[in-house]
Order: structure tokens, then C-alpha cells, then sequence
């Protein structure tokens, strides 16, 4: 079960609207990512299902029940915050056990709960220690294990790797993925990060300022994003976009054009440019191109082999089948 | 860049701090020297510093002529009362506060300390005809009741702040988890707030054992606490220095002593949130 339904679901602070009214399903056992710029309203959201803040109209409804009104320990729904929130003054064990204590589980269940969870998340030897005393990967781990053991019949998520630094952030997500796969349960899960969305995706919805731009798996956002606002936010480097006399060649008020969608060439070309900066990451190198009118500097990738110097001239020619165009409007023309 | 301080600075500096903690410290420290000195000595002139005959008949004459006991134990009840009561209306008070604040919550804080401002002479003749009307003059119920509510404020406040910088998302996970608001209280917030909450209760303590305008206003036998113990060696036969300081020493041990032992919570509690 996990099924969660916001029907014309709205939420103002004061007088400010933070959420328009939106509608949005999430399936069962689905795993959602919402994903948009500071301040779009993602974690409001997520607040929202959670039922830590009131909405101020429209509907939720978990598995089939309204749960609008329904107190946030009863919507049946586990929580990881950002901050990790454990209670700092009881050991690992407790914390776990916490939700456990509050739903009147028996001793001998919540013992076997705890051993299953510290198994499954490596925390075994540090079920007698405090938060204090652990590395942020590991509190983490203490934060999932304390929404397992409810046996939610969601999970939700609330930015929980950005306290994280790069390294263990990748093997959290993973072991994220893996956890969702095992469990099979609904999971809600909010970054700013577009590369955890399209990673550990099923479903992305895209928010910015309160609305919802597009939903939709990591592919289908990739290949035909909506509008300019998810072609530039979806894909890392982010997406070229082009304006005005190249853009009219192709019948568009804007061209967007993929880094990885580029021929680069020292001969002949489309586009013509200066190479300026290079980042080289091994595998990739993305070049910065200068002096292409309507997008300046264009980012191309190319294989990390090649070999190009600073302030070389280079001719781009994108790749037509990969061409996105879009209106006056912000909006895709198919 | 830690500051570079050379070591004639360092020494100036020291004995600088020093001056002003003997200045602090002298009044006690006369009290209680003086309080070792026969009564003729305590009004030497020019005054003895510690060439004296020491001598412990003062506390011999003072222990014969009152009952410390009962003062002490007056003290003890009136402090120690006064603040769990005030403890347990305030909890709640600065947990609403602190985590649920309303348009007002910062004008109600304001005007909840506005009331430290008022010359408490001023309300003596309405409370004093209250504790006649309820029966309680002379009383210790009365006087647990009065100081708590003088104290209120300062426990509030100082909750307040601690309460403040426990941060939102554990009280939500704890929500989360589902615990009722109850539980949230009891198994969370106030074993986070355990150290803002002791200096709370030490300093409020203190504070009540000190308390003289009330305690020797509303009281005559009954209930008088050790403020009173001290009062009653300054008046009607004439002053008796040497006696007046034993009581003094006498009144002031017990909470010398418990601030001696948590001056480290003490320090932490007056100075909260100034360093993370």
C-alpha cells in the first residue's frame, strides 16, 4: 500500500502563496522525486503529505482515505529529515526502537525489528552508541532505520543527502535505490540535486515556485522536456539555449541543444567559436565555447581524450535529431 | 589569528581580573571574618583585618538564641517550592512559545518581564490584604505562591531561549514517530532541555533564597526564612556586628555551598547561547 492522492491541494503563508492548487498521484510503491530550485515549494510539499503542516484546501488521500485531517503519526507515513532529527540523547537502539515504544509494539517484536534493520542499514555495532558519537553517513542510516521499522507504507524524504559530503552522498543514494527495491514501498523523495532525481527516479516531478512544470520518468524528461524552465534544469551540463536569428532558422523563439548532442570539429561546422575554458573530468571534457551568437559560451562534451587548447577555433554542429525547440511562450512545439 | 599577548600584559590583565573579583568577593569575605571577632573587635577602629582573637561565640550565642532549623528549613521549603511550581507552569509556557508562536508571543515575553519593572513596594499593601483575606499571612504556601509568580518571567524567558535552539525537526520527528504531544514533552524536549533546565532551576533557587522584600514582609514566626534568621539580629537591642555576620554566614553557607559545587552550570546557564 502507498497510494497518495493531492487533489487541488493548496498552501499560503500569511498572504503569501506558496502552492497554487495542484493535483498529483504517486503510485504504489512507486519512487517519486520532487526536484526544483530553492524555495519551489518541494519541501512545503512534502510537508504537506506528511501532514506537518495543514494545507489550506484541496484534498490528500492516502490509500484510499482522507487523510487531510489526519494527524501526521496516523497518515501511516515515515519521515528523514535534511538534519537527520535524531534525539540526540538516547542511544541508536532507542532511537529505533522510539516509534516502535510510541505504537505500543511488544518488547520482543521491536527486538527483532531493531536486529533486522541494524543488519540490513551496517549499524549493528553501534546500536549502543549515541548520535553524537557517529559519522553523518551513519546517522543517516540510524534516520532510515528508525522510519523502517514503522513499516511505513510510505517513505518520505526531505533533502536527506545534502548534509552529506560528494563521496557518501553517491553510495547513500545507492543504497537508497537498493532499499526501495527491496522494500517496494512508496517513497517521496525531495533533492535540488537533478542528478539524484534522474539517478534514483521512477517518477520526477519538476516544481518551480509552487507549480508543477512536468511529471514524468527521467527519460521521458531528458528526451522531451515540457518547456525551457525543465530543459534547463534536467541534464548536467545543462542544456544549451539558443535565441534569435538561429533560433528562427529552425522556426522557434528558442533552440535548446544538449552538450552531449554537439560535433565538435577543427575543420568544418554550423557554429563558430573560440575555446575558452575546459574542465576536464577524465572520462568527459566539457569545453566552453565562446563567440556563438545566441548562447554564449555554449557548452559542448567531448571525449576526454581529445585534445584541444585554450582559445582555439572550433566548429559546433548539433545533432537535428536532438534538437529542442520551443515558443514564445516557454513552451515545447513538437 | 589568535591575538598575541605579551606575557607583562597577560600579568596586568590578571591582576586586573583579580581586583575586581576581591572587590566582588570583600563584602562576603568581611561578613564572614567578622563574624569570627568578639563584638568589641568587630567595631574597631581603624578595623582589624586578621589580627584578632578568633573565636566562635558568636555562632554559639546565635545557635542558642534561635532556632536555625526551622528558618532553614523554612528557606529550603520556600525556595525549593517556589521554583518546581514555577518550573511546571512554564515548561509548557515556553515550549508554546518557543515552538508555536502566535503574532504576540514576543510582545507577551516583553511584557511578562515589564512586570520586573514595577517597584514592588507598589503591589505590597493589595498582596498584604489578599494573604490576610485567603488567611495565608505568614505562611509558606503564600510565600511559594508570591515568588513564584516574581520569578515567572525570568524562568520563562530563560526556557525560552533554551527551547529556542532546539532545533524544529526533531520535536516533527518525534510527531512523526507518533508521539502525542504529551510524549513530545516528556520523552523529547525536556530530556534535550535537561542542562537549560537545571541552571533554570539553580539560579531561580537562588534567587528565591535571597528574596528579602516579601519573605520579611509577609511573614512574623510561622514561616520566616532565613532572611528573617538574619533581620532579626540587626534591630531592637541595638547592633551587635559580630553576631549579625555569624547569622549572616549561617544564612548564606547553604546556597554558597550549592553555587560553589555548580558554578560550571551556573556559567553555562547565564551565559547560554552566547557560544554555540
Amino acid at each position: 500500500m502507498g497510494h497518495i492522492k493531492l487533489d487541488q491541494v493548496s498552501k499560503t503563508f500569511g498572504s503569501v502563496e506558496v502552492i497554487p492548487p495542484l493535483d498529483l498521484t504517486i503510485e504504489d510503491g512507486e519512487f517519486t522525486v520532487f526536484v526544483g530550485p530553492s524555495g519551489c515549494g518541494k519541501s512545503t510539499l512534502l510537508r504537506l503529505i506528511a501532514g506537518l503542516e495543514d494545507i489550506t484546501s484541496g484534498h490528500i488521500e492516502i490509500d484510499g482515505a482522507d487523510a487531510t485531517l489526519v494527524p501526521p503519526a496516523k497518515r501511516g507515513l515515515a519521515m528523514v529529515f535534511q538534519s537527520y532529527a535524531l534525539y540526540p540523547h538516547m542511544t541508536v537502539r532507542k532511537n529505533i526502537a522510539f516509534p516502535m515504544k510510541m505504537a505500543g509494539v511488544p518488547k520482543a517484536e521491536q527486538e527483532k525489528r531493531i536486529t533486522a534493520a541494524a543488519l540490513a542499514l551496517n549499524l549493528t555495532d553501534y546500536l549502543d552508541r549515541r548520535p553524537g558519537q557517529l559519522s553523518g553517513g551513519q546517522r543517516q542510516r540510524v534516520a532510515i532505520g528508525r522510519a523502517i521499522v514503522r513499516e511505513p507504507s510510505a517513505f518520505l524524504f526531505d533533502e536527506p543527502l545534502s548534509n552529506l559530503d560528494a563521496a557518501l552522498r553517491v553510495g547513500m543514494r545507492m543504497e537508497i535505490s537498493e532499499l526501495h527495491k527491496k522494500l517496494a514501498t512508496t517513497m517521496v523523495y525531495v533533492t535540488h540535486d537533478q542528478v539524484e532525481a534522474m539517478t534514483m527516479a521512477d517518477k520526477i516531478v519538476v516544481l518551480q515556485a509552487g507549480v508543477i512544470e512536468q511529471v514524468g520518468s527521467p527519460l521521458e524528461l531528458y528526451r522531451a522536456p515540457r518547456n525551457k524552465f525543465v530543459a534547463g534544469f534536467i541534464g548536467s551540463p545543462k542544456m544549451n539555449l539558443i535565441e534569435g536569428a538561429e533560433a528562427a532558422k529552425h522556426g522557434a523563439e528558442t533552440i535548446g541543444i544538449r552538450p552531449e548532442h554537439i560535433e565538435v570539429s577543427t575543420t568544418e561546422g554550423t557554429w563558430q567559436g573560440t575555446i575558452g575554458v575546459a574542465e576536464h573530468l577524465g572520462s568527459d571534457t566539457f569545453l566552453h565555447v565562446h563567440g556563438i551568437e545566441g548562447c554564449d559560451p555554449m557548452t559542448v562534451r567531448v571525449n576526454g581524450e581529445l585534445s584541444l587548447k585554450h582559445r582555439e577555433r572550433v566548429y559546433l554542429t548539433p545533432n537535428l535529431t536532438h534538437l529542442h525547440r520551443f515558443g514564445a511562450d516557454g513552451l515545447r512545439l513538437e | 589569528m589568535a591575538r598575541s599577548v605579551t606575557p607583562r600584559r597577560k600579568a596586568l590583565n590578571t591582576a586586573a581580573a583579580w581586583s575586581v573579583g576581591l572587590l566582588i568577593f570583600f563584602p562576603i569575605l568581611w561578613t564572614i571574618l567578622t563574624s569570627f571577632k568578639t563584638e568589641a573587635q568587630a567595631i574597631a577602629d581603624p578595623p582589624l583585618f586578621l589580627g584578632f582573637d578568633w573565636t566562635l561565640e558568636n555562632y554559639a550565642t546565635v545557635m542558642e538564641r534561635s532556632n536555625y532549623g526551622r528558618f532553614l528549613w523554612n528557606s529550603i521549603v520556600i525556595a525549593g517550592g517556589s521554583t518546581l511550581l514555577g518550573i511546571l507552569i512554564a515548561v509548557p509556557a515556553a515550549w508554546s512559545m518557543a515552538f508555536v508562536p502566535s503574532k504576540r508571543t514576543k510582545d507577551i515575553l516583553l511584557w511578562m518581564l515589564s512586570t520586573k519593572m514595577l517597584p514592588a513596594v507598589g503591589v505590597l499593601y493589595p498582596i498584604y490584604l489578599l494573604s490576610i483575606q485567603f488567611g495565608v499571612l505568614d505562611s509558606k504556601i503564600a510565600l511559594v505562591v508570591i515568588l513564584m509568580l516574581i520569578n515567572l518571567p525570568i524562568i520563562v524567558w530563560m526556557l525560552y531561549t533554551y527551547f529556542k535552539e532546539i532545533p524544529g525537526e526533531i520535536l516533527e520527528a518525534a510527531r512523526m514517530d507518533g508521539a502525542s504531544l504529551k510524549e513530545e514533552v516528556l520523552y523529547v524536549l525536556t530530556p534535550m532541555a535537561i542542562p537549560g533546565i537545571a541552571s533554570t532551576i539553580l539560579l531561580n533557587v537562588i534567587l528565591a533564597w535571597n528574596e528579602a522584600f516579601w519573605t520579611l514582609n509577609l511573614t512574623a514566626a510561622k514561616a520566616a526564612p532565613l532572611t528573617a534568621f538574619i533581620a532579626s539580629y540587626s534591630s531592637p537591642e541595638g547592633l551587635f556586628y559580630a553576631k549579625l555576620s555569624a547569622a549572616s554566614t549561617m544564612a548564606i553557607a547553604p546556597i554558597l555551598i550549592l553555587g560553589w559545587f555548580s558554578q560550571k552550570q551556573l556559567v553555562s546557564g547565564l551565559t547560554f547561547g552566547a557560544v554555540k
